[in-house]
C-alpha cells in the first residue's frame, strides 16, 4: 500500500554511520557538499544542513546511533537530495506526540523532529520498538 | 579535542566571544562555565557573542545561546548575539527558534553600542528564555 512509484533517479549515494559528535559533524558537512553539487542556494542548503542536524543528533541521543544515507536525486530536471536516518533504537513509543511542538523526552526545546518536517519538502517516519526508527527527508532545489 | 575552549577576550567592561568552530555539547558546557566564571572576576557588564561564521544553528545551539543568555543576565551581564548569517536567521524561524530574551544585533559594532546604551541607561533585561514561545512559520 505504501509502495511509491520511483518519478525521479538516484545519481549518487553515500553512506554513514551516525553515532557520535565528530560523525554528527562529518553527516553535516556531506549534506552540505551534496546539496552545493545539487545547486542548491545558501538558504535551501542551510534549511537541509539543519534538518539533518536535529535528525542526526535525534538519532545519536535517542536511538543510539545509525546510519545516514544521502542520495542525490533528480525528478524532470529539477535536482534534490534525500536523507535516509535508520537506527536500531527502541523506537518512537508516540510518534503523533513527538511530532509536537514542544514534546520532548529528555532536556530539549522539543522542536527536533516537528523543526526537521518544517525545513524540507518531503518528510516520512516509521518507529517500532522491533525494527527502531526510520526517518527520510527530501529537499528539492528550487528553480 | 576535548580539551578545546573557546577563547573570552576582555573588552573594557564587556566580554567578547567568537565562535569559529563547531560547537559540540562538551565545547558548549566549557563555555557556560568559563564564560559565568569569567563574568564574576572581571565583573563585566556585558558579553559580545559574535556567531559570524556559524553557517548553521540547529536547536541544540540555539538552546546553547538561550542558556548562556540566561546564565550571564543573572550575574548582572546582558548578552548580545550579533553577525547571525541571514540564511540562518531563516532557518531558525522556520524550524522554531526565535531566540526569545537572547538580544540581538547586526554586527560587533552595533552590538557593543547597545551594550554601552544599556550600561549607561541601565536598561530593562530581556525576557528570560520562554521555551514555550513558538512562532513557526510553514515551509516555503
Amino acid at each position: 500500500m505504501e509502495e511509491r512509484v520511483p518519478m525521479h533517479a538516484i545519481l549518487g549515494n553515500e553512506m554513514l554511520s551516525v553515532s557520535s559528535e565528530p560523525d554528527l559533524i562529518a553527516v553535516r558537512n556531506k549534506a552540505r557538499l551534496h546539496a552545493r553539487a545539487a545547486g542548491f542556494g545558501l538558504t535551501d542548503e542551510t534549511k537541509l544542513v539543519t534538518a539533518v542536524s536535529e535528525l542526526a543528533r535525534n538519532m545519536i541521543s535517542h536511538g543510539g546511533g545509525g546510519q545516514a544515507l544521502i542520495e542525490d536525486l533528480e525528478q524532470n530536471g529539477r535536482q534534490g537530495i534525500r536523507v535516509t536516518f535508520t537506527d536500531r533504537g527502541p523506537g518512537i513509543a508516540n510518534i503523533g506526540q513527538a511530532m509536537q511542538d514542544g514534546y520532548s523526552s529528555i532536556n530539549g526545546l522539543g522542536l527536533g523532529l516537528p523543526g526537521a518536517r518544517r525545513l524540507v519538502h518531503d518528510f516520512e517516519i516509521k518507529s517500532s520498538a522491533k525494527e527502531g526508527t526510520h526517518i527520510v527527508i527530501v529537499r528539492w532545489n528550487r528553480c | 579535542m576535548s580539551t578545546q575552549r573557546i577563547p573570552i577576550l576582555k573588552m573594557g567592561e564587556f566580554l567578547l566571544v567568537t565562535i569559529q568552530v563547531e560547537m559540540d555539547d562538551q565545547l558548549a558546557m566549557f563555555l557556560q562555565e568559563d564564560l559565568t566564571n569569567k563574568v564574576k572576576d572581571t565583573g563585566a557588564r556585558g558579553v559580545l557573542m559574535d556567531i559570524s561564521s556559524l553557517d548553521i544553528i540547529d536547536s541544540f545551539l540555539g538552546r546553547m545561546l538561550c542558556t548562556i543568555a540566561s546564565m550571564t543576565r543573572i550575574l548582572d551581564a546582558e548578552t548580545v548575539v550579533v553577525g547571525m548569517q541571514p540564511a540562518v536567521a531563516i532557518t531558525l524561524v522556520e524550524l522554531g527558534l526565535t531566540l526569545p530574551g537572547v538580544l540581538t544585533a547586526l554586527n560587533v559594532e552595533k552590538g557593543m553600542a547597545i551594550l554601552e546604551e544599556r550600561l549607561r541607561h541601565g536598561g530593562e533585561g530581556a525576557n528570560a528564555c520562554d521555551t514555550g514561545q513558538r512562532n513557526a512559520v510553514g515551509i516555503q
